[in-house]
């Protein structure tokens, strides 16, 4: 029987999918159809969601359809009922071969393959293969190795390798010891671990386990954030269904003296939650406020017990790994980062979406290649990676390989995964103000130089987007920023100055521009934009003019209008109103 | 402690199921907000009571978590997604619409009760950019004028049916 799957993670659902499934529900139950209906998780081009695959397990076929909805899902089901395909809503084969071609999928294995409601479609995937691999061929420091051969590094964006950590742990003293899994995932456009908890819950439970046994944990913690609804939802229900199993709870998997459960701790919308101190004291019901290490978590984590925290990505390669061997995985990859990477592709870039490359790709590979460049036929200007702690790569330094090192040195970090590609109607001094605006908002308010600093630094910023930068402003912005960096308490703070950085390193002229000719090169800082009206395009329809706050703006019906620039306050609204694009930003 | 009443919030149905321990603080908070909208006085005493933590520290957490309120929602509550996508594909352009069509920026509620406005730092549909989530329900690829037709229709339709309720009491 033919299987239709439709992907239904939060990027499918927002963009209808749900109400494409309905209708498919309704059209085979009603007349009973020969097709097994499957909800399953992200199929990875955002950009072309609803994507729905049908599947014919016999003939070892499968057709993709993109933007589906309710209607052409009627259309799909008809033609492969007479034998077809429903040629006009296909993926297109060659964006299919550039999206997917460049990728390798290991914490993606089983995303959008299987339903996530099925821990039978996962175990069909070799699912709890690994820890039953573990559990009867190796001794918890055999694990460890492994990890440390294998040159898994942590992926939350730090980047300390797994094995390392787990062999503090394993050392520490202490009962019980801790295993808690970071899905605190807070970085504005990053959406990579939510799609691993929606789309395969299963993987990460089972590189729990593994880690469970390595370090010797007995409880575990899942700190998922509270805006994604979904992915609680389907990890609470992956756990319940494990325990059913035998895979959670005692003795596990017959296993003598191997306990380990786990439950799920909501976030409640705090960035620096995803500081692993911070997270700590947040599971423990307090302000998330982080403190000085050492002690580290290892040591002195929650209720003071040892304790280990990996990153969703991280848990989700570590069942791969053990069935597939820590060479496999080292044979990916460059000298010091090993594996692949997930990245959540977002911004101005034609494709957008979920993609994993092996580490050591370069930018423009992803960016060029596999999001098939710039949409409006845009210049390429840059990618933002490691939101707010993270920096911007400007275009030229496209060849450099996605490396942990490699990226640093740029002044940006691997980060997560998030990698917003920026075109040249981005302005650089924006961006910059709008990460700084948002560490403002969520330091902790703990130390003074990040308390103070970034919104020091968040001042000067705005005031130079504003047209009321002064020339001194740039070195200022660039002492503030060391001061920072060297004496915040936390991660949140240290990193903070980077995207200040990288754009005054990369883009000075931009800054010099709104600073000493008051205009901004991308158009965007709406105070420095002259607004006239293209008396081409203008149909004098009057919107503009009686949406003015000012008055500023003259003209009869159906003549072109006039704005009247002593009067302009910068306000954008007759852009906004103008039916017919004839508002020219300049 | 006796089992509670049905009508009773769900703050006391968790807190019946044991879970009164200072690490359920959070979670009893998120479980007033999704009853009420908001976390009323009389809950942050309850919980206060339930689990041993002063009052003080419950309005510490509050303060400290962006998700939780102390003041009613209007009846539709209004994410303007502000994220790094949402953000250089126009978000502000979406909220200067929105002030000026029910005069509020982000935080706060119109004076019908109609809408609460939010920005958000990222809904994670970044495909989609901009979006806002009205209700839980995603609207994306907006622009100003879009913006404005979806928000103007919910509003007359949510003012109607005000109305009729305030008839029928």
């Amino acid at each position: 029987m033919q299987k239709i799957y439709v992907g239904m993670a939060t990027c499918g659902v927002s963009a209808g999918a749900d109400a494409v499934y309905d209708r498919l529900k309704e059209l085979i139950e009603k007349e009973n159809l020969p097709f097994e209906l499957q909800e399953t998780g992200c199929i990875g081009l955002c950009a072309r969601e609803p994507i729905i695959e049908v599947r014919d397990e016999d003939k070892g076929e499968s057709a993709f359809y993109v933007q589906v909805d309710p209607k052409k899902a009627e259309a799909i089901v008809q033609a492969h009922l007479e034998g077809k395909k429903a040629d006009e809503y296909l993926m297109d084969e060659a964006e299919y071969q550039q999206y997917y071609g460049k990728q390798k999928k290991i914490v993606l294995r089983n995303s959008g393959l299987i339903n996530p409601h099925s821990i039978e479609d996962y175990m069909e995937r070799d699912g709890y293969k690994a820890i039953e691999k573990v559990l009867t061929s190796m001794t918890p420091e055999q694990v460890i190795q492994e990890m440390l051969d294998s040159g898994l590094r942590g992926r939350g964006g730090a980047g300390f390798p797994t094995g390392l950590k787990w062999k503090f742990a394993r050392a520490a003293k202490g009962e019980p010891k801790f295993l808690v899994v970071n899905g605190d995932e807070g970085d504005p456009g990053a959406f990579m671990d939510r799609t691993v908890l929606e789309s395969d819950p299963h993987s990460v439970i089972e590189g729990m386990l593994i880690g469970a046994y390595a370090i010797g944990a007995s409880r575990g913690y899942a700190y998922i954030r509270a805006e994604y609804p979904r992915a609680v939802r389907h990890f609470n229900e992956a756990i319940e269904q494990a325990r059913a199993h035998g895979f959670l709870g005692e003795n596990i998997m017959g296993h003598q003296g191997f306990n380990f459960d786990l439950r799920v701790k909501e976030g409640a919308g705090a960035f620096v939650c995803g500081e692993e101190t911070a997270l700590i004291a947040s599971i423990e019901g307090y302000r998330g406020v982080p403190r000085t290490r050492p002690p580290y978590p290892a040591n002195h984590g929650l209720w003071g017990k040892p304790t280990n925290i990996n990153n969703v990505e991280t848990f989700a390669n570590i069942p791969w790994i053990i069935l597939n061997g820590a060479q496999a995985f080292a044979s990916m990859g460059t000298e010091k980062s090993k594996g692949t990477k997930v990245f959540a592709l977002a911004g101005k870039s034609k494709r957008t979406g979920l993609v994993e490359v092996p580490m050591g790709i370069t930018i423009n590979e992803v960016v060029m290649d596999v999001a098939g460049g710039i949409v409006d036929d845009g210049k390429f200007k840059a990618v933002q990676m490691g939101g707010p702690s993270g920096g911007c790569i400007p275009a030229r330094l496209g060849d450099t390989p996605i490396d942990y090192e490699k990226i640093t040195a740029t002044g940006a970090i691997m980060g997560s995964g998030g990698m917003i590609v920026l075109d040249d109607k981005t302005c650089m001094v924006e961006v910059a103000r709008f990460f700084l605006e948002f560490t403002q908002k969520e330091s902790c308010g703990k130390c003074i130089p990040c308390r103070v600093g970034t919104r020091r630094m968040l001042d000067i910023l705005t005031r130079i987007t504003e047209g009321n930068g002064e020339p001194e402003d740039l070195d200022t912005l660039e002492s503030l920023a060391k001061v920072i960096k060297d004496q915040a308490r936390c991660g949140l703070g240290q990193t903070a100055p980077n995207p200040v950085l990288t754009t005054l390193k990369y883009f000075r002229e931009e800054y010099e521009a709104h600073i000493y000719q008051k205009k901004c090169p991308a158009h965007q800082c709406l105070p420095l934009v002259t607004f006239t009206v293209d008396p081409e395009k203008c149909t004098g329809c009057t919107l503009c003019a009686q949406s003015c706050p000012s008055d500023t703006i003259t003209g009869a019906p159906k003549q072109v209008h006039y704005i009247n620039q002593e009067g302009c306050i910068h306000c954008a609204g007759c852009f906004r109103v103008c039916p017919d694009d004839a508002i020219i930003m300049d | 402690m006796a089992k509670p009443d049905e009508k009773l919030s769900p703050v006391s149905t968790f807190l019946w199921e044991g879970h009164s321990t200072r690490d359920y603080v959070i979670k009893l908070m998120q479980t007033s907000q999704a009853e009420y909208g908001y976390i009323p006085k009389k809950v942050i005493k309850d919980i206060s009571a339930a689990t041993g933590t002063p009052e003080t520290d419950i309005y510490g957490i509050i303060s400290f978590y962006k998700q939780f309120r102390l003041e009613k929602p209007g009846r539709h509550v209004v994410k303007v997604c502000d994220g790094t996508a949402c953000h250089v594909s126009g978000s502000n352009m979406l909220i200067d619409q929105i002030e000026e069509d029910f005069g509020i920026r982000p935080g706060n509620t119109t004076e019908d009760g109609v809408f609460t406005v939010e920005a958000v730092a990222c809904l994670g549909c970044c495909s989609l950019a901009p979006v806002v989530m009205i209700d839980g329900k995603v609207y994306g690829k907006l622009d100003a004028s879009k913006v404005k037709r979806l928000m103007k229709r919910i509003h007359r339709k949510t003012l109607k049916e005000m109305k009729a309720e305030q008839e029928s009491n």
